[in-house]
């Protein structure tokens, strides 16, 4: 079952062109990761999912309906986005913030029931950050603010799940954390997963399929070992690398060497 | 139904007594007020005199008459009047420090000053005083300049469907140093053009001199109804401190939101500005000093400091009127001597901190 699908999509900031004609098809419960050189579209792709962005030309479908005829409202209360980094100028508890991806469930002037409690502690206990509830979110480590962004998009009981590079700025500690607890949730709950990842290898790892993106275009699209390839490599990044084997996980893996050594 | 009410009210406990206590607070301010003066009038009559007045009851005038008088034709419409202004400029600085994540947000910072000051100053130079309803000209050239200002200020920063905090901010800051440098070329020609603009002067001081009825019968409700509906957005105001983005993703419709958010708080800074002029700090630094002991979530911090920020002004306007009575001091002079040292003493004390 189709849950995305982009047909024909174009988009473009001010004049300058970012997509152009993408079509992609995402199937329920997959785990997909946008990857491109910066300025390839990856962000912006992740944005039009989102429906925060409107395709200048075609369609996007969500479950079958189209984008341009949801509210707002409706498309945030199927898809989370978790991005880079948020700013939170206010000194919100980290149970406050968790709490803010009840949003779209929220009437105007009526508070948080019994069912979205139960959402965000929920969504806590996935995450595995109860412990840091009443704790200001300004004050947490940068994994830990990245896991409470997480819960919060949690907290939305999304479909959908779109992540925007969220291992940037990460230790690697925190970005493997990060991202096995998205593959738990792709695995165990059925989120469809779309993330932009930067870094080959993670994605590689964690990602049952890639889409590579250059200048706006689908370069390439499939497994890790199909499109993970060093002409690939050298094509869409300029960059002359080896593609080995991941000792015990049979991925492809990317090492680089120096030119002189 | 009882029962759902009552776990409402339990879970809600912190809030409703929070503002219960505020509300005691907020009256016994307006009773002290009204209770000093010139002439000073006991507390106990004062609540009498207006339970009479307000024909639930019926004690025996022991009162002189004259008290009665001074009470409702003197002291209580200035009272209330600071009592209002005081909430609309807090609420509304709770509204622009919100919406846009800004430390030096305060109701004046897209040009509702400016645009006051300026309407309120073409009018004192017409050579007649017309009279509306007990306004004089000058509120309405207030009320109307700065909600001009801020339409302007909106229309320059949209482009292309969209309005960046960044250029409102901006925008704002041109237009308001635009027309108050005409404003001052205004004063400074003021004697060569024979203009009449000694008032201009208490105006940008700010004052309460409000000293009839019927000009609170218009701008209570404005003023009282815009709190009302501000509260509505108030669990959305706390998605906006993600940033638009954020908000954007949590399905909030931004851009409807911005425009709604920045009408009322325009609105309630109009009003405010046109019962005492610019009265200065109140509404930066009341959201700041509550936001930082009872917590952001602006569902509490609204209405909190709205009623902080109605007590702070009638403390504020009494000490203006008393201190060096019989001559009086702008209110604006009390609020930033008496609020300024209160808020740092606030920001070194709390654990609460900023990260704007």
């Amino acid at each position: 079952m189709i849950n995305l699908a982009l047909n024909q999509v174009s988009f473009s900031y001010n004049a300058s062109p970012v997509l152009y004609q993408i079509d992609l098809a995402i199937e329920k419960g997959e785990m997909v990761a946008l990857m491109g050189p910066n300025g390839s579209g990856k962000t912006t792709l992740i944005k039009l999912a989102s429906g925060v962005l409107r395709p200048a030309e075609g369609d996007i479908h969500l479950d079958g309906s189209s984008l341009r005829e949801l509210k707002r409202r409706q498309v945030a209360q199927r898809v989370a986005v978790v991005p880079q980094q948020f700013h939170m100028p206010f000194a919100f508890t980290l149970r406050e913030v968790v709490l803010l991806g009840r949003t779209p469930f929220l009437k105007a002037f009526s508070n948080e029931g019994e069912k979205d409690q139960q959402a965000v502690n929920r969504a806590m206990e996935l995450i595995g950050i109860e412990e840091l509830g009443q704790r200001f979110f300004n004050e947490l480590s940068g994994g830990e603010r990245q896991k409470g962004i997480l819960a919060m998009a949690l907290a939305q009981e999304p479909k959908l799940l779109l992540l925007d590079e969220p291992t940037a700025h990460l230790d690697i500690n925190h970005q493997m954390e990060i991202l096995e607890l998205v593959k738990g949730l792709n695995r165990e709950q059925g989120i469809t997963v779309i993330g932009a990842m930067h870094d080959l290898n993670l994605a590689a790892l964690y990602f049952d399929r890639l889409v590579l993106l250059k200048e706006g275009r689908i370069f390439a699209d499939g497994t890790p070992s199909e499109v993970l390839t060093e002409e690939n490599i050298r094509e869409l990044f300029g960059a002359w690398v080896q593609v080995i084997q991941h000792p015990l996980m049979k991925t492809p893996h990317i090492v680089i060497t120096p030119r002189s050594p | 139904m009882k029962g759902k009410m009552l776990a409402l009210l339990r879970r809600n406990r912190r809030t409703v007594l929070i503002l219960a206590c505020l509300v005691g607070i907020l009256f016994v301010c307006l009773l002290v007020a009204a209770a000093v003066g010139a002439v000073s009038i006991p507390p106990l009559d004062i609540v009498k005199m207006t339970l009479n007045k307000a024909a639930l009851t019926n004690f025996d005038a022991t009162w002189e008459t004259t008290d009665e008088t001074i009470l409702f034709q003197i002291r209580l419409p200035r009272i209330i009047a600071a009592a209002l202004v005081g909430a609309a400029l807090a609420a509304a600085g709770v509204l622009f420090q919100g919406l846009l994540r800004n430390p030096m947000a305060d109701p004046y910072i897209i040009g509702t000053s400016a645009g006051a000051a300026f309407g309120a100053t073409l009018v004192m130079m017409l050579p007649v005083g017309l009279m509306f309803h007990g306004f004089g000209l000058i509120p309405f050239a207030a009320f109307f300049g700065a909600l001009g200002a801020v339409f302007l200020v909106y229309n320059l920063a949209r482009v292309g469907g969209k309005t960046p905090v960044i250029s409102m901010l901006l925008a704002g800051f041109a237009i308001s140093s635009m027309l108050a440098a005409a404003m001052s070329f205004l004063i400074t020609m003021s004697d060569q053009l024979q203009l009449r603009l000694h008032s201009v002067f208490s105006f940008l001081m700010g004052g309460v001199w409000v000293s009839n009825w019927s000009q609170i019968a218009i701008i209570a409700p404005l003023i009282i109804g815009g709190i009302v509906v501000a509260r509505f957005f108030a669990f959305r105001l706390n998605a906006f401190s993600l940033g638009e983005e954020g908000a954007a993703y949590l399905g909030i419709d931004v851009e409807r939101d911005k425009i709604a958010i920045l009408a009322l708080g325009s609105l309630l800074t109009g009003a405010a500005v046109s019962l005492s002029g610019l009265v200065g700090f109140v509404g930066l630094v009341v959201p700041h000093a509550v936001r930082l002991v009872l917590g952001p979530d602006h569902r509490l911090l609204l209405p909190a400091a709205a009623l902080s920020g109605g007590a702070f002004l009638v403390l504020a306007d009494l000490l203006a009127r008393t201190v060096l009575a019989p001559s009086e001091i702008p209110v604006g002079i009390i609020t930033a001597l008496v609020g300024a040292p209160f808020f740092i003493y606030l920001l070194r004390h709390t654990r609460r901190e900023y990260a704007f």
